[in-house]
């Protein structure tokens, strides 16, 4: 008979306290296991190596920090934008590449500001969804992406679509701002044309829409600056931004004033390269042929603000393209003017470089006064380091508390049992036991009510993880599965191994130092 | 067999005197025979056991068992040696009460050099009439029956010397006499000496040789 029969015999006759010891140890692993695993998931979202970009650039106003929460994880507030002509330096325009461009793979823009309950509104441009492979891939769990054309689109995150109950179909009306705060008004509707499969990052938790749309917001539009009204180009980028007669780049010096002072009033007129950055002159030949609208007011060239999107009125509708919405056959019966590229601005770009050339774009961008480029993975590292991890150890040690509390629950509950159990140690060593045997059972039965306790606890921390899961994606975005975990769970057998070895010890030396022929004497 | 040459045990007393319990200038079994020790309580016998089986070791003197004595030996390795070499029944049975019939007569082999034999075990069960209750707990038989495990576990090693303290003392009449011939028999079969303590005439009858504690304890004397 081995001694951990012997151990688990003396176990079963005193059930009862061993399994409520073994409970108190099973909560305390359950938290600890939580604790772990839900760190883990947190740590996994934040320290996302494969979201695709690796660098992300704004303004210089606000940190380096605030950059990053605002564009990777849609939290806290944007704080200054870039002027639509910095995002174009990524872009290769074919001829005309802009002076970051060689350093690029993929820039994609992203517009910060608005709301749609309680998650961001991002207008960004369809690219979003599908240049960050192999490293991120995004899927619809219904619909499709939003089209470049149809510019009141917009895709939603898995989380977002279980709280809101939003469908495809469904229209919505972002805020600007953070609803509930001051100063917040609603926009005009997007329609939701797909929800994403759940990435498990926090773009569940953020609403997509058409950054053409989102340009054409209320409030979206940047004031004219003093006459750029009439030459609405960027001095820096050298070339002209739109040309009626050159719908490809290449005219840089003759600019009809008047031809573009008539644009900017609605009239038939071509923008080059209007915010689609990949396929921007095909698509551009396409919208611009829209015939003015009325939106008129405060520059805006889209449309007016406060109207419906659906009651647009349209002076000439015989150049008006209608727009198909993919499956739903839902047509528009106008179309909007972009925004010209002088009043846009973005809030930051995120940024594929080529195989090692971020350091040179880091530097390069830093060197200048008018953006800041940031590594994600080191802001969120320090972010990880600072606070997450202090916050971690700060639970990680208050569970690992409960369960030493537990351990000790077991060395009180042994050690009290060691009187009724003198005779029966006694016993043993008259058939021949030796002090180190009867030590080892006594250590060998701590253990296994540490172990069958964390057994169970594991167990019940990942059932836990299994029934909160759905309500902790909801309110925090964080995918956790019971079926999760985490290496550091492992240590668990070799820390309560050791914990319980702690704790028998003192029970486990009173049965070692039992003077047999005194226990036999005694009355049973 | 055995054989006890100038053993003196004393306890100290709570005011710090020493207090001599056994002082034998001379005892001995030949190997196979069977003995029965008699005297009044507090005479020493159950600490004459426990120096014999080396739970207790004495003051001065040599136990001598199968050749080997036992003072000269570590604390470990008289367990050891008692596992292998001696059989211990006491007078309340002293079954574990969490273990099967079974268990506690494998618990016995478990401490020796051998591995534990459930064969041995099951047939020694068998041979004290409980081979249908191999699986009952202590509390489920009765109080004959958990004596007749007893001496099954006593002799589970095949000890050379068999040390039986009042084994019918919480025992009937009936189950007495079945239990000291069960003893008996089971020893004889296998050549082991017995040591019997007891305190019923009847029981003492039935051995040719009696001995009667005070008269080889010069403690008892003594005091």
């Amino acid at each position: 008979m081995s001694l951990w029969k012997i151990a688990w015999r003396s176990m079963q006759q005193r059930a009862l306290a061993t399994s409520l010891t073994g409970v108190s140890m099973a909560l305390g692993v359950a938290l600890v296991v939580c604790v772990l695993v839900i760190h883990s998931v947190v740590e996994r979202f934040f320290v996302n190596r494969d979201r695709g970009y690796d660098m992300i650039v704004g303004a210089t106003k606000g940190g380096r920090l605030q950059l990053v929460l605002n564009t990777v994880y849609h939290l806290s507030q944007p704080v200054e934008n870039l002027p639509y002509s910095f995002y174009k330096e990524f872009l290769n325009d074919g001829e005309h590449p802009g002076k970051y461009a060689k350093y690029v793979d993929v820039a994609v823009p992203f517009c910060l500001g608005d709301s749609y309950q309680d998650f961001r509104v991002v207008g960004t441009t369809p690219e979003m969804f599908e240049v960050w492979e192999p490293f991120q891939k995004y899927e619809f769990a219904e619909g499709r992406n939003f089209d470049h054309d149809n510019y009141f689109e917009g895709v939603i995150g898995a989380v977002v679509a279980r709280a809101t109950g939003l469908k495809v179909g469904d229209t919505f009306q972002p805020t600007h701002g953070v609803e509930g705060t001051e100063g917040a008004h609603k926009h005009d509707a997007f329609t939701v044309v797909g929800i994403l499969k759940p990435t498990g990052t926090p773009n569940d938790r953020a609403l997509f829409i058409n950054m053409e749309g989102f340009y054409l917001l209320a409030g979206h539009a940047k004031d004219e600056p003093e006459g750029a009204s009439d030459h609405e180009h960027d001095a820096s980028h050298g070339h002209d931004e739109h040309d009626e007669h050159h719908a490809e780049h290449g005219d840089h010096d003759e600019h009809d004033d008047k031809e573009h002072a008539t644009s900017e009033h609605g009239d038939e007129h071509e923008h080059d390269d209007v915010g689609q950055p990949f396929q921007a002159d095909k698509r551009q030949a396409k919208s611009l042929t829209y015939d003015k609208h009325d939106h008129d007011e405060e520059g805006m060239p889209g449309h007016d603000e406060g109207h419906e999107h659906a009651d647009h009125e349209h002076e000439d509708h015989a150049d008006h393209e209608e727009h198909e919405h993919g499956e739903h056959g839902h047509e528009h019966e106008h179309a909007h003017t972009p925004l010209p590229e002088s009043q846009r601005e973005i809030t930051a770009i995120l940024v594929r470089c080529h195989f090692a050339a971020s350091k040179s774009l880091l530097t390069k961008i830093n060197e200048g006064v008018e953006a800041q480029a940031v590594l994600p993975d080191l802001e969120v590292r320090t972010l990880l380091d600072m606070i997450v991890g202090n916050l971690r150890l700060l639970l990680l040690t208050m569970s690992v508390l409960i369960v030493i509390v537990a351990g000790i629950g077991i060395m009180v509950s042994i050690y009290n049992s060691m009187s009724d159990r003198r005779r029966d140690i006694a016993v043993m060593r008259a058939l021949g036991a030796r002090r180190a045997t009867v030590f080892s059972v006594i250590l060998l039965e701590s253990i296994l009510v540490s172990l069958g306790g964390g057994a169970a606890g594991w167990v019940l921390g990942h059932l836990l993880l299994v029934v909160a899961s759905p309500f902790i994606l909801l309110y925090t975005g964080f995918a956790v599965s019971g079926l999760q975990f985490s290496w550091l769970e492992l240590s668990l057998i070799g820390g309560l191994i050791l914990l319980a070895s702690v704790v028998g010890y003192l029970p486990a030396l009173a049965a070692y130092r039992t003077d047999v022929a005194k226990a036999l004497s005694a009355a049973p | 067999m055995l054989r006890l040459t100038d053993v003196k045990k004393s306890f100290i007393e709570p005011d710090g005197t020493p207090l001599s319990i056994l002082d034998v200038p001379r005892f001995e079994v030949p190997a196979g025979q069977q003995m029965v020790l008699v005297g009044r309580s507090g005479c020493g016998k159950t600490t004459l056991l426990h120096v014999i089986a080396g739970i207790s070791r004495p003051d001065e003197g040599s136990v001598e068992v199968n050749g080997c004595d036992l003072v000269r030996l570590p604390e470990a390795g008289r367990d050891r040696f008692r596992a292998d070499n001696i059989g211990y029944v006491f007078q309340t049975f002293n079954l574990l009460p969490g273990f099967s019939a079974l268990e506690n007569v494998l618990l016995g082999m478990t401490f020796s050099r051998g591995r534990a034999d459930a064969a041995r075990a099951v047939a020694l069960l068998t041979r004290v009439g409980l081979g249908h209750r191999l699986t009952h707990k202590p509390a489920m038989l009765s109080v004959g029956e958990q004596q007749r495990v007893a001496v099954a576990r006593a002799l589970a090693n095949r000890p050379k010397l068999l040390l039986a303290d009042e084994p019918t003392a919480n025992v009937d009449s009936r189950n007495q006499q079945h239990i000291i011939e069960l003893i008996r028999q089971t020893c004889a079969e296998e050549n082991v000496a017995l040591v019997l303590v007891t305190h019923t005439p009847e029981v003492a009858d039935q051995f040719e040789r009696v001995e009667r504690l005070e008269e080889f304890n010069r403690a008892v004397a003594a005091a």
